[in-house]
């Protein structure tokens, strides 16, 4: 008989993901406010290929598909994808994405709980290294863009990849304010000059720093519920906000100063719902620590010195080949053996 | 205000403890018989003394306790030993045990008893007196009073009295203390005094607030220091080495005896057992009984040690969805075989479950490395990493990551969001250890007998040869000295080869045994003790291919 105990708390990994979910939620209100509701497209899509990938994978895997297409946590990563392509992507750049994400990244893997690698952040990864041009055509913020399209003409461009006549897409579309940094930096352009541009906000860009601010609100909402703890976010933003501040205090000409970083790009969608993923993160506090400041560490080198418009990702995906090497070194003392140290 | 201090984690499950408290503990009726177990303690198998037909005593010895640690089993009331054999019995492993089957004869015919002066007379005889009576560690683990109260080489500056009874739905030390609370002062001056302890702290849950005042009036009643100290109420603060922390601060680590750290712990009841035995020379016999769940009537009852559970039952009216007995609390309760098994001195609890109360868990999801469990983990480990270990027959690992530190709690089975049955895959893999262990000195036992047996041999043959050289040697020179040193040459030869055992068997010890707990060493002779026994009953069929 498989009981130890007989009695549980009723809490599900279901309602665990699910909670993940809701508190992506002030952050897609302001997403659509921003950049209107093209983005609820993304989600939409993602979301359907998510389930009928999971579904397909489970069959192909002889699992029981009710328990884990109930589990919610292929439409978590269907939602951290989506948020995290441009929202006026052709529907098959969201679809090979999540697809992607959920087949290989996730069920080649073994499934939930096997993937060594954060799934939406393989279906990224990929996405930017083969189709990096579509990656990069941001919605501008709502009052930015020289022109601004429908709900109608976004679903038309979407699926149909057809502009309103006369409409050209870098009319309605921008480079990211970090990408714009980087290129302008390289132009040698003062950056007082660049962070007067019209894409820049109070703190970063224009609109993104607020719907950054609505992730840090769907965070405290998992910290307050014990989803995640409060390491992986403060190390995470504490080094990156450190390490941009050393650049900044060395050059002020040519380092953003540290606030920038942490309101720009994906670094509040990472602190709060990327890094904190359980799965492929590590399982001591001393372990999300370091794990956490590395990956704050190598997203400001990537977003400063690499190639790529954000370093989120990779710095993801970079710390994730070392939590078992974290995990294994930071075993905390057990009962009764703190005194002597650990082990 | 005394400082308490805090162990790492615990879990806040519903109590459910005030359906059995309401009233007092009754007196179960005597059974239509009594199923007595000959073994009920952690150690040695009492050996029988009795054979079917005897009639016996209320309280007569009918199982010697054997070699070590071991402890007395007697007859609970006075009748007629109808049988002696393998029945059933209270344990996890469902597998049947020694019992004798006592048809009472409703006399209750005590035999004679005298209680002793335990100031009086030297601690051996008081601790072989406490051996004799079957007095052993009522909190659920069953070991042998006797063994825990030598005051050995360490001094004991604590001695902890454990009331804290944090598992839910039990309630039978919280009435024992409310009822009785001036017999167990009394047995816990008995304990300070073997101990030579400095003072009593008795750990009481402050969810008891009934037991609290009843012990505190007795306590102050004492001449010896006494204090009773409120522990908040937090699962499992019950676990000795959880409580030992609470009120001293102090961690004793797996495989060091609390009485190194100048601590001896012991359950309220097993103080009274050890007052009863010594004041008035009476055996355990007995023990206080909560009957809860899924019943009408839930209440505790003092019960004959060998009442067959369905009798106990019958007495709180269980409901008719009742499906299974619970032996314990729902955290580590373990699920009764049948309800033909009886109560022995373990049994704190018997829950009648249902489906209803107990919905069985969904299907068990996958780790998701939430690591709930490492959280709520009263020993510090990492539960998410040993049941990867466990799952994945990595028992080195699991080792490495102190499987055998972890105490079996539940804790991180009650949060599981997947619904791992986690603590069933821990006890799995302890039990592979053991087994593969045991192989191991079976294996080393094996080639030690062969190396002897081949240096035997060999030496045999080398006297031959010196025997031979010799009668040669003697036809050749008849002058010479007769007998000169063969025989010491031989005997060197016997010695040499003794000592080369010796010393083999002294290198070839198992690894990760010696820093086992007494506990924990009888723990493991007793299952290999059930193994044996099941590999026994296996034999009549040994024609079929091994599982």
């Amino acid at each position: 008989m498989l009981i130890s105990t007989f009695i549980s708390k009723p809490d599900t990994v279901s309602a665990i993901m699910l909670r993940v979910l809701l508190a992506l939620l002030p952050g897609i209100a302001l997403y659509v406010w921003y950049y209107g509701p093209a983005i609820l497209v993304s989600i939409t899509l993602a979301s359907i290929t998510a389930l009928a990938t999971e579904a397909a994978m489970l069959r192909l895997r002889n699992r029981p598909l009710k328990p884990f297409l109930g589990d919610n946590s292929a439409l978590v990563t269907a939602w951290l994808l989506a948020l995290s392509i441009p929202p006026l992507a052709p529907w098959w750049l969201v679809v090979v994405g999540t697809a992607f994400a959920i087949s290989v990244a996730k069920h080649l893997y073994g499934g939930l709980g096997n993937n060594p690698f954060n799934p939406s952040m393989i279906g990224y990864a990929v996405l930017i290294i083969s189709f990096p041009s579509h990656m990069t055509h941001w919605l501008s913020p709502h009052g930015l863009g020289q022109t601004e399209l429908g709900f109608a003409d976004q679903l038309a461009f979407i699926f149909g990849g057809h502009l309103p006549s006369g409409i050209k897409l870098d009319a309605v579309t921008l480079a990211t304010p970090l990408d714009t940094l980087k290129t302008q930096l390289q132009l040698d352009r003062p950056l007082k000059e660049i962070l007067g541009m019209p894409i820049y906000g109070a703190l970063a860009g224009k609109g993104s720093e607020v719907v950054a601010l609505g992730y840090i609100l769907g965070g405290v909402y998992l910290l307050f519920k014990r989803i995640i703890t409060w390491h992986v976010p403060a190390a995470f933003l504490g080094t990156l906000f450190v390490t941009a501040g050393i650049f900044h205090l060395v050059d002020q000409a040519h380092y953003v100063a540290p606030l920038f970083h942490l309101t720009a790009g994906a670094a509040m969608l990472g602190a709060f719902f990327i890094l904190t993923d359980p799965i492929s993160g590590p399982t001591t506090p001393m372990g999300k620590l370091i794990f956490a400041a590395g990956a704050g560490f190598l997203t400001y080198v990537i977003r400063v010195f690499g190639g790529f418009p954000d370093g989120v990702a990779f710095a993801t995906l970079l710390m994730n080949i070392c939590v078992p090497l974290i995990d294994a070194h930071t075993q905390p003392p057990v009962f009764g053996k703190k005194d002597r140290g650990a082990k | 205000m005394r400082t308490l201090y805090q162990f790492h984690g615990g879990v806040h499950p519903p109590t459910n403890k005030t359906q059995s408290t309401r009233t007092p503990i009754a007196p179960a009726p005597l059974p239509g018989k009594l199923v007595i177990p000959f073994h009920q303690h952690v150690g040695n198998m009492a050996r029988p003394l009795v054979k079917a037909g005897d009639r016996v005593l209320k309280g007569q010895l009918i199982g010697m306790p054997e070699d070590g640690v071991s402890s007395a089993v007697h007859a609970s009331t006075s009748g007629t030993i109808s049988s002696i054999g393998m029945e059933v019995v209270a344990h996890a492993s469902g597998l049947p045990d020694l019992c004798a089957i006592l048809i009472p004869d409703g006399k209750e015919e005590w035999v004679t008893h005298t209680g002793m002066d335990y100031r009086a007379a030297a601690s051996a005889d008081v601790r072989l007196a406490l051996r004799l009576a079957g007095v052993v560690g009522l909190g659920g683990a069953v070991f042998p009073s006797d063994q825990k109260l030598r005051s050995g080489k360490h001094k004991i500056k604590s001695l902890v009295l454990n009331g804290a009874e944090c598992e839910p739905y039990i309630t039978c030390d919280d009435m024992l203390m409310r009822e009785r609370a001036t017999e167990i002062i009394r047995g816990a001056e008995i304990m300070r005094f073997m101990l030579d302890a400095e003072e009593v702290l008795i750990g009481i849950e402050d969810n008891k607030p009934e037991a609290i005042a009843a012990m505190r009036q007795a306590a102050a009643a004492s001449d010896d220091k006494m204090e009773v100290i409120v522990v908040p109420t937090i699962y499992p603060s019950g676990g000795a080495k959880q409580l030992m922390r609470i009120l001293t601060g102090i961690e004793v680590a797996t495989g060091v005896r609390s009485t190194e750290k100048g601590l001896q712990c012991f359950n309220v009841a097993t103080a009274l057992g050890i007052y009863r035995a010594l004041r008035f020379g009476e055996p355990m016999l007995s023990r206080i009984v909560t009957v809860t769940g899924n019943v009408r009537n839930a209440q505790n009852f003092e019960v004959l040690i060998g009442t067959p559970v369905n009798e106990l039952v019958a007495l709180a009216d269980p409901l008719p969805d009742t499906n299974l007995y619970i032996m314990g609390g729902p955290m580590m309760g373990v699920p009764l075989p049948s309800a033909q098994v009886s109560v022995v001195k373990a049994t704190n609890c018997i829950i009648a479950a249902s489906d209803k109360l107990f919905p069985p868990p969904p299907p068990a999801l996958p780790c998701i490395r939430c690591t709930r469990c490492a959280d709520v983990c009263p020993a510090d480990l990492q539960p998410q990493e040993l049941f990867w270990f466990a799952q994945s027959k990595n028992f080195g690992k699991a080792q490495e990551y102190s499987l055998f530190d972890c105490i079996e709690c539940g804790a991180c089975n009650y949060v599981c969001p997947s619904h791992i049955p986690l603590v069933q895959y821990y006890r799995f893999a302890k039990s592979e250890i053991r087994a593969l262990e045991h192989e191991q000195t079976a294996a080393d036992l094996a080639r030690e007998r062969y190396e002897f047996r081949q240096s035997r041999i060999e030496r045999d043959k080398q006297e031959r040869a010196e025997k031979l050289a010799q009668k040669e040697m003697a036809a050749r020179q008849p002058a010479a000295t007769p007998e000169a040193a063969p025989d010491n040459s031989a005997q060197s030869h016997i010695q040499a080869a003794a000592e080369r055992a010796r010393e083999q068997a002294a290198t070839a010890r198992p690894k990760n045994i010696d820093a086992l707990t007494p506990q924990q060493q009888a723990e493991i002779a007793e299952i290999e003790a059930r193994r044996a026994k099941a590999r026994e009953m296996a034999h009549p069929d040994a024609g079929r291919p091994k599982e």
